[in-house]
């Protein structure tokens, strides 16, 4: 039992946190500092200015980009660019299908996709819940039969997070219904300017559009794009949706945001109620992170500790949380949601309500907090 | 950063958790061990002398083993898995803990040798009524009188105080601050009952009572006192978290064993579902008690102050969390003394308030949340 970091662990989160707070452009950290809506132009800036560092995917095998980084460096990465404000690298790309065509895809696969998504000159969008199959995802409906050399596919996805940016979408599809249902899912990749393929925008609570439906009529699909073997798309789903656990609680981040709500409330944060508030919360997220820390320590060979399928639950509860005291913090000003360049209010107050609005999806997504739950009592307690 | 034990922590804890199954392995022992005076077993007390236990913190000059807050914190966690009643955090981690810190050479050796032996149990008599776990004294006071001193007022609850041998006396002194005194057990009046936990208090009174000052005579020890009770809360924690382990596993396996409507009560997604938070409270507890403890050897109280705040409010909401379902998803049997599992949710009770609650803790933390930016847990090492 040891505290500290190795001196190397130490020099290398120095690195890290000089790298992130003086490489990435001022201008995107304040976006994402001050809690506004990045552009498509700063997600992209942002992810080739760690990529040119080798610093976007290093969880990746090293022949394709990654770095030979223990699990605590990897934490240590993590949590210093959320601490710094930079946009974690697009997940679909760097945390979802690039590890995936990185262990399932085929040799021509990996050279004609790695080094694109690594880099985001490819914006990838997910292709896996469908309006009947949400938590249930094997259920999903959406087909591909074969025709030639093409696949053929029909249905419609949705919840396709900043589609209206995908170059590609990797989806799962049905491609046999005579199986039992999980036995009979593929998974492709799939131009999204195919014909037959559209996108269309939903609008959410916050008032955003940052998430699609995409339906697909007719739309063919070259053989060549199925990922890994044939109707071994539940396995890859698992293979990712594992690796979407790891780093799924946003400590750095829900760290950062509750330092800022310390600071904006100024000397209410001394009234009791509103410190007492704060101090519990900063307790649980330090008990958080200590897990997480635990939780990296221990998966050094190979499996994962247990407790990890706390931190996405946690994670979640405590960021929406902090995004809630924000609300309160505002107080009457944060009803301005829609207020412009000329309001009277602290420019902050605008966007809290918005913010605490949109994180409610954060327990619904990654397997919601009560899948997680189910987990936790199967897997865990054996119940 | 570890988070693992090595090899010689594994073996102490295979041997301690050895020891106690064999004492209080069948819960029923620990009920009858209970039910009589002096409440914990001094059979089980002499062994875990010979184990070397009870000198554990003291250096070995005085007697002791010179072992870390690691080693102490798996005697502590084991103890709480049987719920043990051997008053190991009263009398080693507090009474030891301040004469080792506080005392002279010669009161360190005589004192903290017996009490390594199993020969003298030590009790602090530091609680008040009215006090609320400050580290200071206010209502037994101390006066001197050509080089003597003498101590007057009461003490209540004082943990073991009818049972043991010397008494180590916080009181407030002549100049002001609070000094340490030891006293003869004999030397008071004392009154001693059980409480709900299985344990044993006493009202001690004193009247002119003789007393030795611990230390140098007159100094005010105020912030040493505060200091071993942070120690105290730390493993007061890691004895919860060794409860908090077993009363989940219990719950587990009589939702699985236990049949209603004709099937086992964990179909019923309602219960496991608790049961799952119970885990998750339980896993971010041990990650705070576990971080605390190694905070303990950066040796600077300012920081282990802030850390035994910091376990104490989250082992105080996860043991309530934990001890109240734990008795709900067993229905009727978890109210019984006969069952284990009620017994857990006692002393988990009975440990928070030893030494500070949740809102104690809270109150204390929200005084300094504006003190620093955010928390870095990787930077007090």
């Amino acid at each position: 039992m040891q505290l500290a970091l190795s001196a190397e662990d130490q020099k290398f989160r120095e690195q890290m946190r000089t790298f992130f707070t003086t490489e990435v452009s001022e201008d995107i950290r304040r976006t994402v500092i001050e809690g506004r809506e990045l552009s498509k132009e700063q997600i992209v800036e942002s992810q080739q200015t760690l990529n040119k560092a080798g610093l976007a995917v290093p969880h990746w095998p090293t022949e394709w980009g990654g770095q030979d980084w223990s699990d605590l460096q990897r934490h240590i990465w993590n949590e210093e660019m959320q601490r710094a404000g930079v946009p974690t690298p697009l997940a679909f790309n760097a945390s979802m299908i690039g590890p995936v065509i990185a262990q399932f895809g085929s040799q021509e696969l990996k050279e004609r996709f790695l080094a694109k998504t690594a880099n985001l000159d490819i914006w990838w969008s997910q292709g896996f819940s469908e309006p009947d199959a949400g938590s249930d995802l094997a259920s999903l409906r959406t087909t591909a039969v074969r025709d030639g050399d093409d696949w053929v596919v029909n249905g419609q996805k949705t919840w396709t997070t900043l589609g209206q940016h995908g170059d590609w979408i990797f989806t799962l599809v049905r491609t046999d219904p005579d199986v039992k249902k999980q036995a009979g899912i593929s998974m492709l990749l799939i131009d999204m300017t195919s014909p037959g393929l559209t996108v269309r925008p939903i609008e959410l609570i916050d008032g955003g559009h940052e998430v699609n439906e995409v339906w697909f009529e007719d739309v063919r699909v070259p053989a060549d794009n199925l990922v890994g073997e044939l109707n071994s798309g539940w396995t890859i789903a698992k293979f990712l949706l594992g690796n979407e656990r790891v780093g799924v609680a946003p400590v750095g981040t829900t760290k950062r945001v509750l330092a800022r709500a310390k600071s904006l409330a100024g000397e209410r944060a001394d009234e009791p109620l509103l410190a007492a508030r704060i101090a519990e919360l900063e307790n649980d997220l330090l008990a958080l992170e200590l897990t997480a820390l635990r939780v990296v320590a221990h998966s050094a060979d190979g499996e994962p500790h247990p407790a990890s399928s706390v931190l996405k639950l946690r994670g979640t509860e405590l960021q929406q949380a902090v995004s809630e005291l924000m609300v309160d913090l505002a107080g009457p000003a944060s009803i301005a949601s829609g207020a412009g360049d000329d309001s009277a209010l602290d420019e902050w107050t605008h966007h809290t309500t918005p913010t605490y609005l949109n994180l409610r999806k954060a327990s619904i997504y990654g397997g919601s907090n009560e899948i997680q739950r189910q987990i936790i009592a199967r897997t865990i307690l054996g119940l | 950063m570890d988070f693992t034990y090595d090899d010689e922590q594994d073996a102490l804890r295979d041997a301690v958790r050895g020891l106690l199954t064999k004492a209080y392995g069948d819960f029923e022992q620990r009920r009858q061990t209970t039910k009589a005076d002096p409440g914990f077993s001094e059979k089980t007390w002499a062994q875990m002398a010979e184990m070397g236990l009870l000198g554990l913190p003291f250096s070995e000059d005085d007697g002791g083993v010179g072992a870390g807050p690691v080693e102490i914190a798996i005697v502590c966690q084991e103890l709480g898995r049987v719920v043990a009643p051997e008053p190991y955090l009263t009398a080693v981690v507090l009474a030891g803990g301040l004469v080792q810190a506080c005392g002279s050479a010669e009161q360190r050796s005589e004192l903290l040798g017996s009490l390594a032996a199993g020969e003298r149990l030590l009790a602090l008599a530091h609680d008040e009524p009215g006090s609320r776990w400050e580290p200071t004294a206010a209502a037994v006071t101390a006066s001197e009188e050509g080089g003597s001193w003498t101590l007057s007022g009461t003490k209540e609850p004082v943990v073991q105080g009818a049972r043991a041998e010397t008494l180590v006396v916080s009181a407030r002194l002549p100049d002001g601050g609070t000094g340490l005194f030891v006293v003869d057990g004999e030397a008071t009046t004392r009154s001693g009952y059980p409480t709900y936990d299985g344990g044993r208090a006493a009202k001690v009174v004193l009247d002119a009572t003789p007393a030795t000052p611990l230390g140098e005579a007159g100094r005010d020890l105020t912030s040493s006192i505060a200091t071993i009770l942070d120690l105290g809360r730390i493993m007061a924690g890691n004895q919860a978290i060794g409860a908090m382990e077993v009363a989940l596993a219990q719950t587990t396996e009589y939702l699985k064993s236990r049949k209603q409507f004709g099937v086992p009560l964990s179909t019923f997604q309602a219960l496991t579902f608790r049961a799952a938070d119970m885990y998750v409270s339980l896993e971010l507890a041990t990650s705070l008690v576990q971080w605390a403890t190694m905070v303990v050897e950066s040796g600077d109280p300012v920081a282990v102050r802030d850390a035994a705040a910091r376990a104490g409010l989250q082992v105080s909401r996860a043991g309530r969390h934990v001890g109240q379902e734990a008795i709900q998803l067993h229905g009727g049997i978890g109210m019984t003394a006969e069952y284990a599992v009620g017994s857990y949710t006692s002393v988990l009770t009975m440990l928070e308030h030893l030494l500070g609650d949740g809102s104690h803790h809270l109150a204390g933390l929200a005084g300094r949340v504006t003190d620093h930016e955010d928390l870095d847990p990787l930077a007090i090492a």
